[in-house]
């Protein structure tokens, strides 16, 4: 029996638990032993022209290695070995730094080009304008308090409506704060044209911060030409391709390893430019170093996700066919429009989600602000698209007072109609919608629900019942012709090794790749290493993001091991003087065998150690021809207490299909961890800057992380509907919580006030904005 | 100044700046870098340890507060044998961790919760935890771990 969709602990746990993993600041190499610490000195404005910085009195220190500003790293290029840090300084211009500049994945760049370090401005409270190198720790902190910045304040561009009206441009060359556009040039009313209803309403998709325990981090030598970084990433082969083009080095001169990596959940795609500057640093003074982010540093200056103001119309007939769906976008950026520019690319073209609209129009404006930068955040774009729609869903289920699960039931693409084109672009692969969300409704016991919900309004309880749902599409591995890579190698002692470009940070990856390996080859997965992010055994690679791994680089694997077994049927073959085509591989024993021949048996040991050359080894690349399209459907039970606002999070019961599931553990493990963000985000969390761009939640005992206490144990219903698109069948399952939780749980919290009149309350759902909400109603009713 | 900590059973002793914090002791004088650094306002629970049996964050310990004491830390969990501690063992079977981070302060934090209530509720392990943060599982797999591992010799 295959290993396949069996329920197996992970192999990387009994490390992790009795010595805990290795992430940067945990290195203990030889390399490293001498390290200097970096500290940033970080921007206290929002907004400011920089006219000078002094850092005498911080270099006069004992114990300080270098004190590095703009004009130092922009030097960077030719490094010498062991240069004096100490030149004379003065700030570089923008424009100067302009070819410096490294903005990471998916930078807009041009006028928007990002420096490594802040050149004449600063653009966000964090932005880096120096870094101190320093033998101790704490040293550096109390050394970069030394260092001294001439501000000269600019007024703070906060919210998209300042980058709109533009009296503040945060790069005067550009001439505008619209980095990007993209969509409908003009929103053509027409396509509203025979709805009996339509709503229209402005939400807030606001800004959060990913937080993974382990923020950022990085460590850098320089030796004989070599550079070597140890950096938190999810993608070591990006992130050698940004350091190679920062550093104006060839990529075969850079090795980077990501070590373990605690979390990452999009916010550690590829590298920052805090990572090319620890390894400038390292390049200029030949000293090697480290750096490991403070948490309040890295609610400030690691990128946040989301920050979207939405614009929707919805139309449709009185019966709940929706007819029309219109979805404007302005996406706030903040600072310097990294891949944010590219995440509402994404929003547009899920715009329509599950359904079958046959009109919809999108349009986008990327707007840079004196906020901390935006990136992707688990979803990515999606979660903004899917929470747009089902409050669209909603509200239009309102206005024509229907059950909110009937105009879903109504409206979702059918099964036989796939693949489906939908109305804002996206092909979806396969998919049982109207399945979804009738599992999800029985599993709930949707009726029971509404009957204790339509108890409590009857009763005037002060606790009324809310129940929130969702059915969504997303679209996962959206890069699936960059393809993945996979190296598989059969060693003499029967044991295999796995060289995938797909990169874990916390996954799992180890504990798939090697179930893969022993189903296609009988080799028994405990003799299966599976290695990853090391950019000097694995060149080529993309990585892990998008909720790619599995059906790209867990097809590479899949490939590589079929590849190896038909060598190694060759092999067999010369080796017990039989023909291929009698050759069986037992994938319980892991033995080889000639039909009808019991006693002709090979090992793959045995095989492996015959094969010359480089031995039993496959490389291959996989690409996939097109992205595929999960889907499922959310349902959240809320409590909410109309005398004070606060709401209880009760249940949450999810189907989500993503087609097979290789390993169950793991898979769940993914849902349970993204309904947990998605619910962070209707419920609590928010990213907060005051008028003057200062953040009021830079650390964990402002920024409200969601903890146990406000979470229930999760229901978790099983749909597998295989995709055509890889050869397992499968699609991506890590982001579909946040994607499919947050508009559930949104849902459940307004549904549980419908009944006062409210139709919508802006994320995040705090007991203030819902006792405002309760209030502004009552007050509407004139009581 | 100098301090000496009895650290998962072996005595460490070394010279250290007054401001030292406990956390910064265990991972870089007795090198043990398990326990991890995941915040700076003592809310996310990372780096929680046992400090003479309590529970206690050692981010928020001065080095030399914990002078004469006894720390355990989770690479001191496992039995004479290698045995993984009933708790450790709870987390694998229940897929309690995914990047690791949080781990070892996690599980810590439950060692010491389940020696103070052995049978505790799902809402008595949630209430417990709440001063740790895991930002992968969504903490539903952490909580069924703690209820697996009440009721065997977890404490």
């Amino acid at each position: 029996m295959s290993i396949l969709g069996t329920r197996v602990v992970r192999t990387e746990d009994p490390r992790l638990l009795t010595v805990g993993g290795t992430y940067v600041d945990d290195l203990r190499v030889p390399e490293l032993e001498n390290a200097a610490q970096v500290t940033f000195v970080r921007s206290p404005l929002a907004h400011a022209r920089i006219t000078g910085i002094d850092t005498s009195e911080a270099r006069d220190e004992p114990g300080v290695v270098a004190v590095l500003t703009s004009r130092d790293l922009g030097e960077a290029a030719e490094a010498p070995e062991h240069a004096e840090a100490a030149e004379p300084e003065h700030v570089a211009s923008d424009e100067e730094l302009a070819s410096s500049g490294e903005g990471g994945p998916g930078a807009i760049g041009g006028p928007f080009t990002e420096p490594t370090l802040a050149g004449d401005r600063v653009r966000f409270v964090g932005d880096a304008v120096a870094m101190v190198l320093t033998d101790g720790r704490y040293q550096g902190e109390d050394v970069a308090e030394l260092v001294s910045v001439d501000y000269e304040p600019l007024p703070a561009v906060v919210g998209t409506e300042a980058a709109l009206a533009g009296d503040t441009l945060l790069f005067p060359p550009a001439g505008t704060n619209v980095a990007a556009t993209g969509g409908a040039d003009a929103f053509d009313d027409s396509i509203f044209e025979g709805c009996e209803a339509v709503v229209e309403q402005t939400i807030v998709n606001q800004r959060v911060a990913p937080v993974p325990l382990e923020g950022r981090a990085a460590a850098a030598v320089w030796r004989d030409g070599k550079l070597t970084v140890w950096t938190s990433t999810q993608n070591a082969q990006i992130a050698r391709a940004t350091l190679a083009d920062a550093l104006k080095l060839e990529p075969a001169a850079i090795r980077v390893i990501a070590p373990d990596v605690g979390g990452g959940f999009g916010a550690k795609i590829g590298i920052d430019r805090e990572v090319v500057a620890v390894a400038r640093a390292a390049m200029r003074t030949g000293r090697p170093t480290r750096w490991v982010e403070t948490r309040t540093e890295n609610l400030v200056a690691m990128t946040h996700g989301r920050d979207q103001v939405q614009h929707i119309k919805i139309g449709g007939t009185r019966d709940g066919r929706v007819l029309a769906y219109r979805l404007g976008i302005d996406q706030d950026t903040g600072a310097y429009p990294r891949l944010g520019g590219f995440l509402p690319t994404l929003t547009s073209l899920m715009a329509v989600g599950a359904y079958d609209i046959p009109r919809a129009e999108t349009a986008y404006r990327v707007l840079v602000t004196n906020t901390t930068p935006i990136a992707a955040y688990r979803g990515a774009g999606r979660p903004e698209a899917t929470a747009a729609i089902e409050r669209a869903i909603d509200l239009f289920a309102a206005e024509i007072g229907m059950d909110p699960a009937e105009v879903r039931r109504r409206n979702l693409v059918p099964p036989d109609k796939f693949p489906f084109k939908t109305a804002s672009g996206a092909e979806y692969d396969t998919g049982r919608y109207a399945e979804a969300l009738d599992t999800v409704l029985e599993a709930a016991g949707y009726a029971d629900l509404r009957t204790e919900q339509a108890r409590r309004r009857e009763s005037n309880d002060p606790v009324q019942l809310g129940i929130g749902l969702s059915t969504y599409v997303e679209i996962t591995a959206a890069d699936a012709t960059a393809g993945e890579t996979a190296r598989l190698a059969v060693h003499d002692d029967g044991s295999a090794t796995v060289y995938t470009g797909s990169s874990a940070h916390g996954q799992g990856h180890r504990t798939a790749w090697a179930m893969l390996v022993q189903s296609e080859l009988g080799i028994p997965m405990e003799q299966v290493t599976v290695v990853h992010g090391d950019t000097d055994l694995i060149p080529e690679g993309i990585g892990t993001y998008g909720s790619r791994s599995l059906q790209i680089g867990g097809s590479a694997v899949h490939k590589a091991a079929i590849e190896v077994k038909e060598e190694a049927r060759r092999l067999a073959a010369e080796m017990l003087e039989a023909s291929e085509d009698d050759l069986v591989l037992d994938t319980d024993s892991g033995q080889w065998q000639v039909r009808g021949d019991p006693a002709a048996r090979l090992s793959w040991g045995q095989v492996a150690g015959h094969a010359g050359g480089d031995g039993l080894v496959a490389s291959v690349e996989f690409k996939g021809d097109h992205a595929t399209f999960p889907f499922g459907a959310h349902l959240a039970v809320v409590e909410v207490d109309t005398e004070t606002g606060k709401v209880r999070y009760v249940r949450h019961v999810t189907v989500d299909d993503a087609g097979p599931v290789l390993n169950p553990v793991l898979a769940e493990g993914q849902r349970h961890g993204g309904i947990a963000q998605g619910a962070a985000q209707a419920l609590l969390e928010e990213v907060r800057y005051d008028a003057d761009g200062n953040p009021v939640t830079s650390n964990l005992a402002d920024y409200a992380a969601i903890t146990a206490t406000e979470l229930p144990s999760f229901e978790l219903v099983t749909m597998e509907t295989p995709t055509t698109l890889n050869p397992l069948g499968v699609k991506g399952i890590g982001e579909a919580g946040t994607i499919g939780a947050t508009p559930a749980a949104q849902n459940a919290v307004v549904d549980a006030v419908a009944h006062l009149g409210i139709r919508h309350i802006d994320m995040p759902t705090t007991p203030e904005r819902v006792w405002t909400a309760i209030m502004e109603a009552q007050k509407a009713r004139g009581q | 100044m100098k301090v000496t900590v009895t650290v998962n059973g072996t005595e460490v002793g070394a010279e250290v700046e007054d401001r030292m914090l406990l956390v910064h002791f265990l991972r870089d004088a007795a090198g043990l870098t398990a326990t991890n650094v995941g915040c700076d306002t003592t809310s996310c629970g990372a780096c929680t340890v046992l400090l003479d049996g309590e529970s206690v964050k050692s981010c928020t310990v001065l080095a030399a507060q914990a002078d004469g004491s006894e720390v355990t830390t989770v690479e001191g969990l496992s039995d004479a044998n290698g045995e993984m501690h009933p708790v450790q063992r709870a987390f694998r079977q229940e897929h309690g961790l995914q990047c690791g981070f949080c781990t070892p302060g996690m599980v810590m934090a439950i060692v010491s919760l389940l020696r103070e209530n052995p049978q505790p509720t799902e809402e008595q392990v949630r209430a417990g935890l709440e001063g740790n943060l895991c930002r992968c599982t969504g903490y539903h797999n952490i909580v069924k771990a703690a209820l697996a591992a009440a009721g065997t010799d977890a404490g």
